[in-house]
Order: structure tokens, then C-alpha cells, then sequence
């Protein structure tokens, strides 16, 4: 069904993307003198349906620096496999140049040198730019949001996620889907859908007390494309009552639900459908097995996991793109659907260069709006940082060690946890730390920072309860997150045994002690899932601390030994 | 102190239940124990019987399960990790549309949910699902 040509222009796209940089041109005319808009842009059209996906924003309305993962164990039949392979491992396997722009935008290493050289990315006014450039040359093209759009920053926390809506509504999208969303509570998740001028799909958003589809969230939509009927099916994150505070939307049930898939891909080829897409939050390790559990589906648009990869996984005869996160990069894909198939594809993973691409003057003035009440606040400037703050890493991030040490010192404890969330932009080294910025890492609808006393063995029960939820070796018992972080607790961790025996040599580090487990010990860690968690806001706690440390400096973090890789 | 007692204790029995990891055997027999007295150790096989239940249970004290077995007259369903593992038996007389049947069950711990179905020619199938009762709480 897809030619051995389309994947050759699948591969050609693929090199247009790295551009024409050689390895050291750092500096930022060069970046620029090397990389145009255009070049971004370059795009053969094909086929006659286009479709345009962005994923898991966390309401990053501006440029920011995002720093890719370095650790990303697979684990399994995924083990090796990407996106499980990062850095110049990455590099080599899609022949990426050392120092090039697409070694900036979707692969670690180097990353202080060529944030300087190649500048922010991101921004939905230059995302708008982009997507106007694609209906340039295909009006019609289907632009899917796949969720974690209404979550992440000062102004979505306290519009309770406007500003988003009023930003995206702009870029009119053609559907959703959802995950960190829910986290506004199911009246205001309620009220916003039941407004939005586009499709809000979930074939697993279900009603908790009938275990039936939720009637706000329909399973599909139908698009009349090019002569052809192109049906998406919406997949919500299937873990969201686990993962998040369930209590906040007791109303609605999830989980991955593949029958039910199974069922409406059916449903939809009985109607006629010539295409089917899935807008998908399930992860890109569940979306891969999905592919082969559930038969007929043409195209998955990934997100949840925040993998970036230059070309589609193929899975039997389904294409899987996933395309990044936090306003980083836009997919386009070109289908030729024909006679009730999809024939071929072309694709392209497009970085939003911030210095590149020129800002929608319409989107960029909205975006203004939404932020002017509150930019004296986000902009007070707490600290200055002279290491590189990132988040992403399957045990640490510097973004993590800080927010630990912020909870020992502020809130007088042992051990410090933090959850192993993904999404969150990176600082350079010299670069201010204001207040939007530690919103960015930290904001959230439960963030209270608790303080608790927890014994040895419950410790180990955590790590190991989490470890399995990152290296289950089947991809449907994952839910897509990293391991919680850890400050003044050291541990061993065998990725490659089952759950009870992964974690060893668990140690306090302020003394060097082996961890005992009868004996409590002080923790302080946020974002619990439990109703009723009391204790002073995270971002707060984290500002206290950076403004007495004046200038943060965040040490290598060893206190991890992974094994069993 | 602010996690209520309440949670400590949910968290707490989560953590009971992972360290009685190594009792499972003994519950997984009562199981095998109670299969072996309907099937009267006739050979079990596999067939059109399923269960569907979700990989990770949102809330292990109200797990949606869901049997179909087309051909049964009889199924009868074990949570293999439960203290007593019986959880119901579905008859299913010869003018039943659809022999499925669903409820919701109590899950201790992570195990298996396993199905025992005597067929109209009187043999038996066997299908379980694994479903994993979690603290969760860290999703990206």
C-alpha cells in the first residue's frame, strides 16, 4: 500500500528539514543565514488531503527553549527502538549532522552552545504562520490538537485555561483531544467544551457510573476531503484518574479501551470512511502496540510521550507520527486517498525556529491580550541561573534537582519527590529566572507541596510503583511519564526486572546511611493525587528558594545508579 | 503532616499489598483449587471466551469486567489475588441473545481475572485478563 517512492520523499523531506548548517556554525547570524522560513516550510504538496497536528503545547504561548531528553530507556520489544534512542545515537540513526538545526530541535547534546546559536522555539504566533502557509497551499487541511493545549503556565492557571482557548480558537482547529485539561475540573472542562467551535473527540471518554461513551465527547468526526471521506477518532489519555487527581472529574472514566477502538474504526469503514486517523494521547509506545492490536487504521497523530521524530513509524500498514511538544514543532502530512485507501503519505516534521519563522501579526497581538493583565507579575525577574535548567530524563532533570532542593530547604525535610512529569521549557546558563518561568515548570490545578513522614518501606513501594508505570514491558500497563525525582535519596534501579525487585541500595545522602525500612523519614514532595493535600503552592516554595540563592547553580546529579538496560 | 490518615492508609494497604507479593502463589492455587472442582480436572482450552477489563484499574475497589462467552452455558469468574477468589458465576439458558455478561468487582492488589466457561458440549475454556492496581500519581 505505501511505495518503496514515498518513502524516499518521506526521506527527502526528511533532509530538507536538517537544512544546510555544518557542524560549528553556532552563531546566530549563521543560524539564521542558514535556515530561512521558506527552507521550513519547503514542502512538495501531495496527495489530496492534508492533515496538520500539534501536540501537548502546555499552553506555551511564547518561544521557549526545550531541551530534548538524553535518557529514554526502552524497555521490551521497544528497547533500542525509537523514540528510545536519543543524543548522537539519534543523530546517527536519522543522519543528522553534528551541530545542524535538526541536532538543535530534536536531539540533546550541546544544547547551551546551540540554544544561543539557533535561539527560542515555539510560539503559536509563529505556529500560526505556519499552519496559514499549509492552507496556502491546501485550504482545506484538517489542523488536530492532541491535547495538553489548556495546561502549563501563569496565564492558563489563572484564566483557568482562556487564554489558550481564545489563542487556539484563532488557529481554528478542526478537533481535539484531551488529557491534562481535565485537571480544571470537570465543571469547568464542561463548560469549555460544551462552547468550542470544534470537534471535542474521545472514543475512551466514558461515563464512570453507566460505563457508557460520555455524550460531550463524541468517538469520531467525519471530514469531506478532497473527494474522499476522512473519519478521526479522538483518544483521549487513557490513565488520567491514575496519573492526575481523579476526584477533580469523578464523572468521567478512561482507560485505553482498544475493543471500543476496534468497534468504531468499524463503524467508520461501515460509513463510508476511505481514511481512518487516530488523534491520539495514549503515548508513542501505546499508540505502536495499538497499531497492531487494532486493524484499519491509517494514521495515529501521537502525543503524551513529547517524542519528536524527522519521519513516521510504520507499523503494519498503520503510519505513526508523533510531533513533540510545547509549541515545538508542527507535523504536516500529505495523504493520497483514493478509491477507499490510503495510497501513500509525505511528511514533515516542521521545528518552529522562533528566529526563523515570521510571527502571525493577528495571533501575536492576541496572544498580547491574553497576557497583559498579568505580565508585570510573570515578569519579575527572582534569580539568574548558571546552569541549564531542563526537565526531560527518565530519573533526573537539572529543573527537578533545583525543585527538590527547594523542598529540603524550604520545608525542612529529609527527602525531597517530584513527579516525573515531562512537560516544562529549559533555561541557558546566564539566563534570568522569572516568575513565568518557574510557573512553567510548576503550574498546576494541585500544587500543593505537602510535608509527610514516610517510612523505608513505603519509599520503596513508590519507586517501584512508578518504576513499573515507565518499564512495564508492555507498553498498555505505561503511563507515559518519567521516574519520580528524588532529592537527599539515592537508589539503584534494574529496569530489567519486575515490580517489587527493580529498586535496591536505597540511601539517605545527607548521611550516607542505607534507607531503613522501619524508620520514618521527613519527605516533602507535590502535585499528590490525593483530595485534600494541604501545604504551601510549589511555585512559591520554588521562587523562595531561588530568590536566597540569588544565582543557582545545579550540581550533576549521580544519586541514580541505572542497571539492567 | 498533610496527608490525611486516610490516605496514608489507602497508601499503606496498597503498600500491604505489594509486600504480600509473595503469598500470590498460595492465592493463585485457591484459584486452581476452585477451577479444578468445576471442571473435575477435565481438560480446559481456549476459544471465543473473553474477558475485557481495563489494564489498570482507576479505582480497585469498583473494577468494570466484562465477560462474553458465545456457545457457554456456564462461566464463572476468579480474581486470582483476592483473599477469596470466587467473585460470581453467570448461567446462560439456551434463548440468551448474547451470553456476555458485566459487573464490577473488588481488587485487592494487581492480579488476574480468570474466567472458567463450560461449553454446551460440555468442555470447558479458560481466558483471564491482567489488571494492576496502582498509587499512580506522576503521568506526563
Amino acid at each position: 500500500m505505501i511505495s518503496r517512492r514515498d518513502f524516499l520523499q518521506v526521506g527527502m523531506a526528511a533532509s530538507a528539514l536538517v537544512g544546510a548548517s555544518g557542524f560549528g556554525n553556532w552563531a546566530r547570524l549563521a543560524a539564521q543565514q542558514a535556515l530561512t522560513q521558506d527552507q521550513l516550510l519547503e514542502f512538495q504538496t501531495y496527495g489530496n488531503v492534508s492533515l496538520i497536528h500539534i501536540t501537548d503545547i502546555h499552553a506555551q504561548l511564547k518561544p521557549i527553549y526545550f531541551r530534548e531528553p538524553s535518557v529514554n530507556i526502552g524497555v521490551g520489544g521497544n528497547k533500542g527502538a525509537v523514540p528510545h534512542i536519543t543524543g548522537a545515537d539519534f543523530r546517527k540513526a536519522y543522519g543528522i549532522a553534528d551541530g545542524s538545526p535538526s541536532h538543535y530541535a530534536l536531539s540533546a547534546g550541546d544544547f547551551s552552545s546551540l540554544a544561543k546559536g539557533y535561539g527560542r522555539v515555539g510560539g503559536l504566533d509563529r505556529v500560526a504562520t505556519v499552519i496559514n502557509a499549509i492552507r496556502a497551499d491546501r485550504p482545506d487541511a484538517i489542523l488536530l490538537d492532541g491535547g495538553d493545549t489548556w495546561h502549563g503556565s501563569y496565564t492558563c492557571y489563572h484564566t483557568q485555561g482562556q487564554d489558550m482557548v481564545n489563542v487556539m480558537n484563532a488557529l481554528k482547529p478542526d478537533a481535539m483531544t484531551f488529557h491534562w485539561e481535565f485537571t480544571l475540573g470537570s465543571d469547568r472542562v464542561n463548560e469549555i467544551v460544551e462552547n468550542l467551535p470544534f470537534a471535542a473527540l474521545g472514543q475512551n471518554i466514558f461515563d464512570a457510573e453507566w460505563d457508557e461513551p460520555a455524550e460531550l465527547f463524541p468517538p469520531y468526526t467525519f471530514f469531506e476531503r478532497g473527494g474522499a471521506k476522512i473519519a478521526v477518532i479522538g483518544q483521549a489519555f487513557p490513565y488520567m484518574p491514575i496519573a492526575n487527581p481523579g476526584w477533580m472529574f469523578p464523572e468521567y472514566s478512561f482507560g485505553i479501551r482498544d475493543e471500543h477502538m476496534q468497534m468504531m474504526v468499524d463503524e467508520v469503514k461501515a460509513q463510508g470512511a476511505d481514511c481512518v486517523v487516530v488523534l491520539s494521547h495514549n503515548g508513542f509506545d501505546v499508540d505502536k502496540k495499538m497499531a497492531t492490536v487494532v486493524k484499519g487504521i491509517d494514521v495515529i497523530l501521537s502525543g503524551h510521550t513529547h517524542d519528536a521524530l524527522p519521519e513516521p513509524v510504520v507499523s503494519g500498514s498503520t503510519i505513526i507520527v508523533p510531533s513533540g511538544s510545547n509549541g515545538k514543532f508542527v507535523s504536516r502530512v500529505d495523504l493520497d486517498v483514493r478509491d477507499g485507501k490510503m495510497m501513500g503519505y509525505r511528511h514533515k516534521l516542521i521545528p518552529i525556529f522562533s528566529d526563523v519563522i515570521t510571527p502571525d501579526p493577528e495571533v501575536a497581538k492576541l496572544i498580547a491580550e491574553q497576557r497583559a493583565p498579568y505580565e508585570t507579575a510573570m515578569s519579575e525577574v527572582i534569580g539568574q541561573t548558571d546552569s541549564l535548567l531542563y526537565r526531560r530524563g527518565n530519573f533526573n532533570g537539572s529543573w527537578d534537582d533545583l525543585i527538590c532542593d527547594a523542598l529540603i530547604s524550604e520545608r525542612d525535610a529529609e527527602i525531597a519527590m517530584s513527579p516525573g512529569v515531562r512537560w516544562g521549557p529549559s533555561l541557558i546558563p546566564g539566563q534570568d529566572i522569572t516568575r513565568e518561568d518557574i510557573w512553567n515548570v510548576t503550574s498546576m490545578t494541585y500544587g500543593e507541596a505537602y510535608r509527610s513522614e514516610m517510612t523505608g518501606e513505603f519509599l520503596k513501594v513508590i519507586l517501584e510503583d512508578v518504576a513499573d508505570n515507565i518499564f512495564n514491558p508492555d507498553p498498555y500497563y505505561q503511563q507515559g511519564g518519567d521516574m519520580v525525582r528524588t532529592g537527599g535519596l539515592g537508589y539503584r534501579i534494574d529496569i530489567s526486572k519486575p515490580q517489587g525487585e527493580r529498586i535496591s541500595n536505597m540511601t539517605l545522602l545527607k548521611t550516607g546511611e542505607a534507607i531503613d525500612p522501619g524508620k520514618s523519614y521527613v519527605v516533602a514532595g507535590w502535585a499528590s493525587v490525593n483530595e485534600g493535600t494541604e501545604g504551601p503552592k510549589i511555585w512559591d516554595v520554588v521562587e523562595n528558594h531561588i530568590r536566597k540563592q540569588g544565582t543557582v547553580t545545579v550540581q550533576d546529579n549521580n544519586s541514580v545508579d541505572v542497571v539492567g538496560v | 503532616m498533610q496527608l490525611t490518615r486516610r490516605d496514608l492508609l489507602i497508601m499503606g494497604s496498597v503498600g500491604m499489598a505489594t509486600a504480600a507479593l509473595g503469598v500470590t502463589p498460595a492465592l493463585a492455587s485457591l484459584t486452581d483449587d476452585e477451577i479444578a472442582k468445576i471442571t473435575g480436572g477435565a481438560e480446559v482450552g481456549a476459544g471465543d471466551l473473553s474477558v475485557t477489563a481495563p489494564e489498570i484499574a482507576e479505582n480497585g475497589n469498583t473494577v468494570p469486567i466484562e465477560i462474553s462467552a458465545p456457545g457457554a452455558t456456564m462461566v464463572a469468574v476468579f480474581a486470582d489475588g483476592n483473599p477469596t477468589p470466587n467473585v460470581v458465576t453467570f448461567k446462560f439458558g439456551p434463548l440468551n441473545p448474547t451470553h456476555a455478561a458485566s459487573t464490577r468487582i473488588r481488587l485487592a492488589k494487581t492480579q488476574n481475572v480468570v474466567a472458567i466457561a463450560q461449553m454446551e458440549d460440555g468442555s470447558f475454556q479458560k481466558a483471564s485478563a491482567n489488571v494492576k492496581v496502582t498509587i499512580g500519581g506522576c503521568g506526563g
